[in-house]
């Protein structure tokens, strides 16, 4: 008897003898996490709510309309471009929301209103959609946006950060004698200290700059709601630790050498936000843990280089766009080791 | 130095998820199963040659009595789980996939044991050879799943000798507890098997590794330690800390070669059911006719632990645990992170059927086919347990970038399904690696051919 040859006479129903119905087939795992896309964005954006809501209470209405504008810039530009090019419109996944608010974030209250719009625009065509939409843009879309304004309107850019009358509430008598000497940044008043242009120690804006900075962008407020939404995403296990320890850590120990106050280095300007919230953007780093690392480091030298040996007095924005640049080089050199590769030290 | 070991352990784990574990029948007692009518059992019930039927239809069979065999040296031959008559030999629905050769038999239903089944002899007294034979011709499979020949994983040549055996009872996919419970009411046997297979390949130490949620496995495999016979490794719970690869490396911090096994680390890995097999084959000379299967899911009414003649049709034992609950979902074949999705429940038990499964309707995870969108989280990277990059191999095995492939050890891949499972876009990458092998294998044998030309 040849039983390779035999034919299947009957149905498996029928053969069954019960079970008539047929079952869902599909490969496994067949179980998945809870967890989405629109869930990460969301608690990203959950986590910036705090020093959102600060920095609008700060720097006034102003601040309120150039974070509006801005989201209504991102969001709407996504919108239309994946309406203009026939795909599914991804709105309802927050990322496009997220980068608006991030690009507000970051700049300075008093933009005219329209500058905002231009910048969310600019993040989501240009630093987004032409590469093919989320995923797949090289450079942080925020920053690309927030680069466009800074060069083009420079000027603008960093002489907006007059303070409102809200902000009266966090100067302490020490902050009223600065006050009385610059409007600019406290990173820009160490530039010009550094310049001959002024003289003032750099460790009385500690107070401020952790609890309230009304000199500067809408998202360098608060340095304390900063770490305080880098622990809600670190709680989550959103972000990689890794990036704002080595990022901030670099800067820090390369101010000092250089001769800044360490910790007034790593209080001011857009450092901690930018460590924080866009070095650890998912898209635009790398993908293994000391690729991530290097990656960090890598912005925390181009921090202070620029910082030291530029005209501009902050470097975290060009810093992070440079490094998003290296990335894809980070990824093809920086692999896990294979398992198996090579003997590992007993444990038992 | 016990608190550094296992905090060492601890770090040497790397990757792996925690999904619900669902272990609703681990305190239930093994209970027996159903005692149907009609058995279908395939001859192909393991990796390997499949058997040839030696029994022919009207002959009537006894339990333990072969119905199956092959001359082949990876096989294992398969046996009768009922008394009864051969109906038919033909091709059957088989729960791994489409159709396969099985012997169907009408029960009578009185259990009567064949007069082949009587003990092989005893572990002092066996030589190594003796053992390996005795396992051969009692049809032991790996019991976890793989169902890997047993006896030729005990052979491993002369230049590398084994130094360890590893009983696996970590028992990582949700849902399934049949190890777990083998653990706590058989322990002496667990140990028993243990120390056979000990004796076949001529290793020194056992290690009996468990995950921490099933504190009372550990505490009575601790309580029947006598002397130094063996050692009860806790392992941090974590899917898959049962594969043989990461349970190794958990153990012992050894890490089996790419593309090696594990005889080249000097260690060799039995599931906790396939010792127990194994203690049964020798010390009652009963083949493996009968296998402990977890009923469980949300899609079934009831649950347990059952003793299941191989054969049963999953629909028999369903509605032996009480018959469906809510709208029809999947049906799988082991746990829910690597089982097997079945259409139909007229397939049989097999020896590798660890868990029957339903998922209800409502619960399945269903998806839209669409494009997925990977947004670089790393989560897939962080959590290989074999330290592949799975976002870029899916990737290039999706656009058929084969040459692409090269050097991202493709074949290092041991489909546990962690990276498909935590991906936060849904991208069903353990599936596209799956497709992506079996393209690079096409690939591979097109271009010999044309060089052969």
């Amino acid at each position: 008897m040849d039983f390779k040859s035999l034919k299947i006479t009957k149905t498996a129903k029928e053969k069954s003898g019960g079970g008539a119905d047929l079952f869902t087939v599909g490969v496994s795992p067949h179980v998945r996490d809870a967890d989405t896309t629109t869930r990460i964005m969301g608690w990203v954006i959950i986590a910036l709510l705090p020093l959102t809501v600060y920095g609008v209470y700060i720097g006034g209405i102003s601040a309120f309309i150039v974070i509006a504008m801005s989201i209504i810039g991102a969001v709407g530009a996504e919108y239309v471009m994946q309406k203009l090019m026939h795909r599914a419109v991804t709105v309802g996944d927050l990322s496009a929301l997220l980068t608006g608010l991030l690009l507000g974030l970051t700049l300075p209250p008093r933009l005219p209103f329209w500058m905002p719009l231009i910048g969310g625009i600019v993040a989501i065509v240009l630093g987004k959609q032409v590469f093919g939409g989320l995923g797949h843009n090289i450079f942080n879309p925020a920053l690309v946006g927030r680069a466009v304004i800074f060069i083009s309107w420079s000027r603008l850019m960093t002489t907006s950060y007059l303070s409102s009358p809200q902000a009266a509430v966090v100067q302490t008598s020490a902050i009223k004698s600065i006050n009385a000497v610059t409007t600019a940044t406290p990173l820009q008043t160490m530039h010009n200290v550094r310049d001959g242009q002024a003289a003032l120690s750099a460790s009385r804006y500690y107070g401020p700059l952790f609890l309230g900075n009304p000199w500067g962008c809408i998202g360098e407020v608060s340095a304390l709601l900063i770490l305080l939404g880098l622990g809600v995403l670190l709680y989550n296990g959103l972000v990689d630790w890794r990036i704002p320890v080595s990022y901030i850590g670099t800067v820090v120990t390369l101010s000092w050498i250089l001769g800044m106050d360490p910790l007034f280095s790593a209080l001011s300007g857009g450092l901690l936000i930018g460590a924080c919230f866009m070095a650890t953007d998912y898209v635009t780093n790398p993908m293994t843990w000391w690729g991530k690392v290097v990656f960090a480091v890598g912005c925390g030298i181009i921090t202070v280089v620029l910082r030291f040996y530029s005209n501009l007095p902050e470097g975290v924005m060009f810093s992070i766009l440079v490094m998003n640049g290296f990335t894809p080089l980070i990824d093809r050199y920086l692999k896990p080791r294979r398992f198996g590769a090579k003997r590992v030290v007993s444990a038992a | 130095m016990g608190l550094t070991r296992q905090i060492r352990r601890t770090l040497l784990t790397k990757g792996g998820v925690h999904p619900k574990t669902h272990k609703y029948t681990a305190s239930m007692k093994i209970a027996p199963g159903p005692n149907p009518e009609r058995m279908v059992i395939p001859l192909s019930q393991h990796i390997g040659a499949p058997c040839e039927p030696v029994v022919e239809p009207g002959q009537r069979v006894l339990v333990g009595q072969k119905i199956g065999d092959s001359k082949a040296f990876v096989s294992a031959p398969v046996h009768s789980s009922v008394s009864g008559e051969v109906k038919s030999i033909g091709q059957f629905p088989h729960p791994l996939g489409n159709h396969g050769l099985a012997v169907e038999i009408a029960s009578d239903r009185s259990g009567e044991i064949s007069p082949d089944v009587r003990p092989a002899g005893d572990r002092v007294n066996m030589t190594p050879d003796e053992i390996r034979r005795a396992i051969r011709e009692g049809g032991v499979v790996g019991l976890g799943g793989a169902t890997f020949p047993t006896h030729v994983k005990l052979s491993p040549p002369e230049d590398k000798p084994i130094e360890l055996v590893i009983i696996n009872g970590a028992e990582c996919e949700p849902y399934l507890t049949g190890d777990h419970r083998l653990m706590v009411e058989r322990t002496a046997d667990v140990i028993e098997g243990a120390l056979l297979i000990r004796k076949a390949v001529g290793a020194k130490r056992i290690v009996i590794a468990i995950e921490r949620n099933k504190p009372d496995a550990i505490e009575v495999m601790n309580d029947s330690r006598k002397g130094d016979d063996f050692e009860v490794v806790v392992l941090p719970a974590r899917y898959p800390q049962g594969a043989e690869k990461t349970l190794i490396k958990s153990v012992t911090g050894r890490e089996v070669p790419a593309g090696g096994l594990p005889m080249d680390v000097g260690v060799v890995v039995d599931n906790v059911g396939t010792a127990v097999a194994v203690r049964d084959c020798i010390y009652e000379g009963m083949p493996v006719v009968e296998r402990i299967v977890t009923v469980s899911g949300d899609g079934i009414a009831g649950r347990g632990n059952l003793k299941v003649k191989i054969g049963t049709s999953f629909h028999e034992l369903i509605e032996y645990c009480g018959g469906y609950k809510g709208e029809k979902g999947k049906l799988l074949m082991g746990g829910p992170m690597m089982g097997l999705a079945q259409y139909t429940d007229s397939v049989p038990v097999i020896k590798g059927t660890s868990g029957i499964i339903a998922l209800a309707g409502e619960t399945v995870f269903r998806q839209e086919p669409a494009h997925f969108v990977c947004i670089r989280c790393g989560r897939c990277v962080r959590r290989c347990p074999m330290n592949l990059l799975p976002y870029q191999i899916g990737d290039y095995c999706d656009a058929g970038m084969w040459e692409q492939l090269e050097g991202l050890n493709i074949e290092d891949c041991v489909e546990c399904g962690c990276c498909s499972y935590i991906c936060p876009t849904k991208n069903p990458l353990v599936q596209l690696i799956k497709v992506g092998k079996e393209g690079l294998d096409k690939r591979k044998k097109k271009i010999e051919s044309l060089s052969s030309d």
